[in-house]
């Protein structure tokens, strides 16, 4: 299913399609909208819906909304309007029995400075009443084991690297078995080696069947982490869906290279071609959806009618393509 | 153009459908503007509120507590109940003890202690190497004993403290408190687990009177070791005449510690309320400070006798009675009274303002 927001009336209604059961999504928002003191709205009127199992990329340029929807989720902000659900259980009131199934990673890694990475899970995980303390060093050794700090377990956080630092956070995400995990920019400022190490961290814990919701700025990284991915502008929602429907969805252009472009423009206008375009790259080219047609008939038609054909392409779009359309903004596609 | 660009923003939407919203009505106010968009929160904090009410006063058990959401469900369930309960109250003893490890670990929080410490011992050498004041220097009346009997070393040290080095001490540890979390970032992971809104002001105040209650001890417990060791010791004569027995002497100097500390208490809960206003604790501190010493200056303002009663400050010092015989009992009960005002008015002010708070820091 792919739902691509053709205008706001359309964000009225909920992402999750009607047969649906709302048990199936780990989070669901329903017109959750954040307007801030001033007026400036952080985020408008979105409808997520993230399948339960599934590894959902939340991309957006910064500043489109993206942590201060985090923070709605987790309760740390409360919405303006709309509501949410969390693991079936509407939310706020539910906040208390579903966060302790919940790990997060809001905005970066946070710990106390003078205490061991130890010590500092040992702190998050006494803040949870849920948990059985007789099991607290057996389960931070594990999380610590996981993200490959134990051997740094005794040294103050003061002392750790930044990618260390973020490796712990995702470690305090993990400090008991959870249903849903939200990670929020978890490569931020991690080197290549970092990042890579983060990807197969994530793959792992989906693969255990937790649903992982992953917030980037970085097209490259939910392309190879994600199964579906909701993008985000300015506050709202341009699309969601799995990965490889929302690939499917920006139209296959044929693209021709001519000094007559004018008269191709008319010519493929007139063979019933939406979307043509003048000289978007270039100032001799002429673009078009294909659709159904086929390239060699339309040249072979190009050339009875007098255009000087130079050039010939057919352009599939690449993910880049399609976000950039969505978003209206360019993607640091490198990282 | 893409489709998403098409969107003409003034087009009529209809309301998002939300079986649910019937319970949490979207508020139409600014979360920021205070509690009032807390209202879908302070459902969650007042039914935690309610379970932390029976663990911490044992009054009543969890398990009443649930009869109205898990009880009609399962009724035969009550003892898993209450193993739950207890389960929650031992959780929430965890994180008093982490809360308190935090506060004593923190290498300024231990200086400052060390401070403490410190003044009553110079404060004896001084008096034992130039000779205590005479009476009608104007020092006040303990102050002149001292040289006679060390136990009153414990009173004058206690008294001077009071003043602006305990209260300095408490504010920093109190404003910290929520301030220092959000500065760091630590307070959105804790609220996260989630530990609870109230729940955690609740474990910072009661962390905020530990502290001030060990450091109202260590002035005292210092004070009466560089007193003992310093000055002859014995029976204390009083205020009012009489004599009492050393080991009297020492009940007493414990009960105006616990009068002192529920001074500083006081003063603990109005620190707790700025540092829910900022996520810079270096305000929340330097604002309790200032409001101490604007306090002090108002209260020897002749002019101003009046508003004495009022001040929090004018009560610090007040523990004269327990030096009479039989404990006078008066003003000593009239400033646990302002204190217990104080803490009542600004606890609710710290739980108003943060459980409906936008943590974005």
């Amino acid at each position: 299913m792919l739902t691509v927001q053709e205008d706001r009336s359309s964000s009225a209604s909920s992402a999750v399609p009607p047969e649906a059961r709302t048990e199936d999504y780990s989070i669901v928002t329903r017109g959750l909208t954040k307007r801030f003191r001033g007026g400036q709205v952080a985020v408008d009127h979105l409808d997520l819906a993230v399948p339960k199992g599934s590894v959902f990329g939340f991309l957006g340029p910064n500043g489109s909304g993206k942590t201060t929807t985090i923070r709605m989720l987790l309760g740390l902000v409360a919405p303006s309007e709309g509501g949410w659900e969390l693991l079936g259980t509407a939310m706020p009131d539910g906040l208390r029995t579903a966060l302790p199934r919940v790990g997060a990673l809001v905005e970066g890694p946070s710990f106390y400075p003078y205490l061991s990475g130890e010590a500092n899970l040992r702190r998050y995980d006494a803040a949870d009443l849920t948990v059985d303390p007789r099991t607290a060093s057996a389960r931070i050794g594990e999380a610590l084991e996981r993200v490959g700090l134990t051997a740094a377990a005794r040294k103050r956080y003061r002392a750790y690297s930044l990618g260390m630092r973020q490796r712990l956070a995702i470690a305090a995400a993990l400090l008991r078995p959870r249903e849903l995990l939200i990670l929020d920019e978890p490569t931020n400022g991690l080197d290549p080696q970092g990042t890579r190490e983060v990807r197969g961290l994530v793959k792992e814990i989906a693969a255990e069947g937790t649903t992982v919701f992953v917030s980037s700025h970085l097209l490259a990284e939910i392309e190879q982490m994600c199964s579906h991915v909701a993008v985000m502008r300015a506050g709202r929602l341009a699309a969601q869906g799995p990965l490889a429907t929302l690939r499917a969805a920006e139209a296959v252009r044929i693209s021709v290279e001519t000094p007559d472009v004018a008269a191709a423009a008319a010519v493929l206008a007139d063979l019933g071609l939406a979307g043509v375009r003048l000289g978007e790259d270039r100032e001799d080219e002429v673009s078009a959806e294909l659709g159904e047609k086929a390239a060699e008939r339309i040249c072979a038609e190009l050339v009875t009618a007098g255009v000087a054909v130079r050039g010939l392409a057919v352009r599939r779009p690449s993910l880049e393509d399609v976000f950039v359309g969505l978003t209206g903004e360019g993607f640091d596609v490198a990282g | 153009m893409s489709p998403a660009e098409k969107g003409s923003p003034n087009q009529t939407m209809t309301a998002p459908q939300n079986t649910r919203e019937k319970d949490t009505p979207p508020s139409e106010t600014d979360a920021l503007e205070g509690p009032t968009p807390g209202l879908t929160r302070t459902k969650e904090d007042s039914a935690e509120d309610s379970g932390l009410g029976a663990s911490a006063l044992g009054l009543r058990s969890e398990g009443a507590q649930r009869t109205n959401d898990e009880g009609k469900r399962r009724p035969e369930s009550a003892q898993a109940r209450d193993a739950e309960g207890v389960a929650k109250r031992r959780g929430l003893m965890r994180f008093l003890f982490s809360e308190v490890g935090l506060t004593f670990r923190r290498p300024r929080n231990l200086a400052m202690l060390g401070v403490l410490v410190l003044v009553p011992v110079l404060l004896g050498v001084a008096l034992r190497a130039f000779g205590g004041p005479e009476p009608g220097d104007g020092a006040p009346g303990v102050f002149t004993q001292i040289t006679g009997n060390g136990l009153f070393l414990t009173f004058a040290a206690l008294s001077l403290l009071v003043q602006l080095l305990l209260p300095v001490s408490v504010a920093v540890v109190a404003g910290d408190s929520i301030a220092g979390e959000a500065g760091i970032g630590t307070l959105r992971y804790l609220l996260a687990v989630p530990v609870g809104r109230t729940r955690l002001l609740v474990v910072k105040y009661a962390n905020a009177v530990i502290f001030c209650l060990a450091a109202v001890a260590a002035v005292a417990s210092s004070a009466l070791l560089t007193g003992l060791l310093l000055f002859p010791a014995g029976p204390i004569t009083l205020l009012s005449g009489g004599t009492i027995p050393m080991a009297e002497g020492l009940l007493r100097i414990g009960l105006v510690v616990l009068y002192v500390a529920a001074g500083m208490a006081a003063l603990a809960a109005i620190s707790l309320a700025f540092s829910t206003l900022t996520e810079i604790a270096i305000g929340a501190i330097a604002a309790t400070v200032v409001l101490v010493i604007v306090a002090q200056v108002l209260g020897v303002i002749p002019q101003l006798s009046g508003l004495r009663p009022y001040l929090l400050s004018s009560w610090w010092s007040g523990f004269d009675g327990v030096l009479r015989d039989p404990v006078a009992t008066g003003e000593m009960g009239q400033g646990l009274l302002v204190f217990g005002a104080y803490i009542v008015i600004f606890g609710s002010i710290a739980w108003a303002r943060f459980s409906g708070k936008d943590i974005s820091g």
